[in-house]
């Protein structure tokens, strides 16, 4: 009698399991060069791979076999960090480009046109709402903004043309909580899919696709790669959302589910039943946009992902000391943290954030954009620049910076205030950092 | 493209190809709860090198309609019924799994329309074991995740299928929960059911002289290579070539079920 089919699964009663996230943080879509046996992942720092006979390139060119043709299409470094980030995600492929900008591009282009359109929350990075604002209109496609947390506002923004929703797990800078459960029913009850981006929570901490969200991205330069060295971005598709139906039912995504004359023809749908999207956003969008990610930088996020679990934990707790601490100093008019009770989110984050809302959060000073500037001035350990999820902790004060071309109504709309700090804290110890705020509220209200 | 079958709409991915009756024609079979997908880069190849490709979504699968058959023979007819629809009196049959078994009886009902039998992570008998099959009909997650987690190799993904970044794990989880969303009458079960209680299998391969492939994963936990041994023995033709992959061979070594297949489709 042959031990056959699954007459393994008498014997493991307890049943299989998957590899936990440190594990997958370490280990997901790499093993030791078969080359070399090199243990880490090496950087292929190659533009381009030898393609064999004419046959063999015709067939890597054709998408009939696996391999790499050229970095700006793939390359078996970002391939690791690819694999790895859709493992910790929980979907079916990731694609590395050039920045979190490039990949909420790539999501936008790959299924959107002129004459598409976004339903997108007000609370979003300043980045995010120049391009949906701005520049993607300037090519056609149009976005309307909603307060996040008012699913009306959501369903009431959907136009027939509508072909994407978007948020951010967490905003920025206010920690606006997105509802993804509530906001992807609404998105899949007509038939559209859910855009998160996941960059200040993490997969860690929040896994979009386990509530309902079908494509999420990062701004891979922040907490993945975790150490402020390189720029990149990681797109992620769930492979969740059921494109041929939504095309059927609505005539929408013919991007993913007609034949694409710039293939061959190919129909990414029936090409791959789960990974259309993905197919489409490496086949069409690296190959004509070109925001492809460097093997070298590819390699700089693996490292940092390899201790994300780690690094989030300490960043949730320093944060979670200096918002004691703030929260309670008479010089802070508010602390905007979802795990505190004066938060509108303090409910929603024990359900998706059970972990912790992260490393990055802001508070309201007393005395508005004049104290503002004296705190970030009198500050010595926190560093004073545009970026968060750094292993050191940063300041930065929104209304000056990031989001300084938001018009004030606009800025208002995304709960910036003119007096606001952000801070993403970082790994130090959490005396000195507390410390070091302490210095900077007491020059913050000496000239109140 | 879209055939009709039986009164029913059948499904197979031909790689945007139109059919052509002066070329020969691969069908490829999936196993339980899987659709045409798993065989992306294979079908694809041979759609591009001289071949009419039927890369088939079974009956209740994907976009195929009907209820899916409960039983390996009803499948057989049914993919002989599909080369009826697509004009193809002959085909080379390429199976994975329960595909395999659907691929094996085929050639046994009809001899004269199987040109070769190409039979990937094959055993016979297909015995699932008591566990899997109440928890295909009972806890649906928890079987799909059984068979994702013993169809490969490792916890670690390897080298990837249709294209780089893709997670075969990931990949495999979701197909087999979408097969799931698409048709929720106890898909899985009735697949699972249907390689349990296929029992024709010896008499099956006794009758086939056609050329024979085997490819085999040698870390395949759902059908070790060990447990095909009774179809080796009574197909002693048959060439066996063994990848370094699990039961997702496909996926796990796309290049080496491929070289394996096209140097079988060629000999032909």
């Amino acid at each position: 009698m042959p031990l056959v089919f699954v007459n393994i699964g008498e014997s493991i009663m307890s049943g299989p399991r998957y590899p936990g996230f440190d594990t997958l943080s370490l280990h997901a879509g790499a093993s030791p060069d078969p080359a070399t046996g090199a243990r880490a992942t090496p950087v292929y720092f190659t533009s381009s791979f030898a393609l064999g006979d004419t046959d063999h390139a015709a067939s890597l060119f054709n998408m009939e076999r696996a391999g790499h043709v050229y970095s700006r299409i793939s390359n078996p470094t970002n391939a690791v960090l690819e694999e790895r980030i859709a493992a910790l995600e929980g979907g079916v492929a990731g694609i590395a480009t050039a920045s979190g900008q490039a990949a909420l591009h790539l999501a936008i282009a790959t299924i959107l046109g002129a004459g598409s359109h976004i339903v997108a929350s007000t609370a979003l990075y300043g980045g995010s709402h120049n391009l949906l604002a701005y520049t993607m209109k300037r090519f056609g496609v149009e976005t309307s903004f909603v307060d996040p947390r008012d699913i009306d506002a959501w369903r009431a923004a959907i136009r027939p043309e509508t072909k994407l929703m978007f948020g951010e797990s967490l905003g920025n800078p206010g920690l606006e909580l997105l509802d993804i459960p509530r906001v992807a029913a609404l998105a899949h009850e007509h038939d559209l899919p859910l855009l998160v981006d996941s960059t200040l929570s993490t997969p860690y901490l929040l896994k979009p696709f386990d509530h309902g969200a079908d494509l999420v991205f990062h701004s891979a330069t922040k907490f993945l790669c975790g150490h402020g060295t390189a720029i990149g971005g990681l797109l992620v598709d769930s492979g969740s959302f059921d494109w041929q139906r939504a095309h059927a039912r609505t005539g929408r995504f013919a991007e993913l589910c007609d034949p694409y004359e710039g293939f061959h023809g190919m129909v990414f749908a029936e090409e791959s039943t789960v990974g259309a999207f993905a197919l489409r956003a490496r086949r069409e969008g690296l190959r004509d946009f070109g925001a492809a990610m460097s093997p070298h930088n590819a390699f700089a996020i693996l490292q940092g992902i390899e201790t994300l679990g780690l690094r989030m934990e300490r960043h949730v707790a320093n944060a979670r000391r200096l918002v004691e601490f703030l929260a309670s100093h008479p010089a802070v008019e508010s602390v905007a943290w979802p795990e505190l009770d004066s938060h509108p989110d303090v409910e929603l984050a024990k359900t998706l954030l059970p972990r912790g809302c992260g490393g990055v959060f802001s508070f309201n000073l007393r005395g508005g954009r004049a104290a503002g500037k004296r705190f970030v001035d009198g500050l010595k350990l926190f560093s004073h620049l545009a970026n968060v999820g750094d292993v050191k902790s940063l300041v930065i004060h929104p209304a000056s910076t990031t989001h300084f071309r938001v018009p004030a109504e606009q800025l208002a709309r995304a709960g910036v205030g003119e007096g606001m700090i952000r801070l993403s804290v970082g790994l130090e110890d959490a005396d000195d950092l507390i410390e070091d705020l302490t210095r900077g509220l007491k020059l913050a209200q000496k000239g109140a | 493209m879209l055939y009709d079958v039986h009164g029913a709409p059948a499904y197979a991915y031909t790689g945007g190809k139109v059919f052509n009756p002066e070329q020969p024609t691969i069908v490829f079979l999936h196993g339980a709860q899987n659709d045409h997908s798993v065989w992306a880069l294979q079908s694809r190849y041979f759609a591009h090198h001289g071949w009419n490709v039927l890369a088939v979504d079974l009956p209740g699968h994907g976009r195929s309609g009907g209820a899916a058959l409960g039983a390996v023979e009803a499948m057989a007819d049914w993919v002989l019924a599909l080369l009826d629809a697509a004009g193809a009196q002959k085909a080379l049959l390429a199976g994975h799994s329960m595909g395999s078994l659907i691929a094996l009886e085929a050639a046994h009902r009809a001899p004269d329309r199987v040109s070769g039998l190409a039979l990937l992570g094959t055993t016979f008998p297909m015995k699932v074991s008591d566990t899997l099959l109440a928890a295909s009909r009972d806890a649906l997650e928890s079987a799909i995740d059984m068979v994702n987690i013993w169809s490969h190799s490792g916890p670690v993904p390897r080298p990837a299928s249709p294209a780089p970044g893709f997670s075969s794990t990931g990949m495999s989880r979701r197909l087999m929960q979408r097969l799931a969303e698409q048709n929720p009458a106890q898909l899985f079960h009735t697949d699972f059911t249907a390689c349990n209680a296929y029992a024709n299998g010896a008499t099956a391969a006794a009758g086939v002289s056609c050329p024979v492939l085997f490819i085999l994963g040698s870390r395949d936990m759902m059908t070790p290579p060990r447990s095909a041994q009774a179809l080796t023995a009574a197909l002693k033709h048959g060439r066996i070539v063994t990848v370094d992959a699990g039961h997702a061979m496909m996926a796990e070594q796309p290049d080496a079920v491929l070289d394996a297949l096209a140097a079988f489709a060629r000999a032909l």
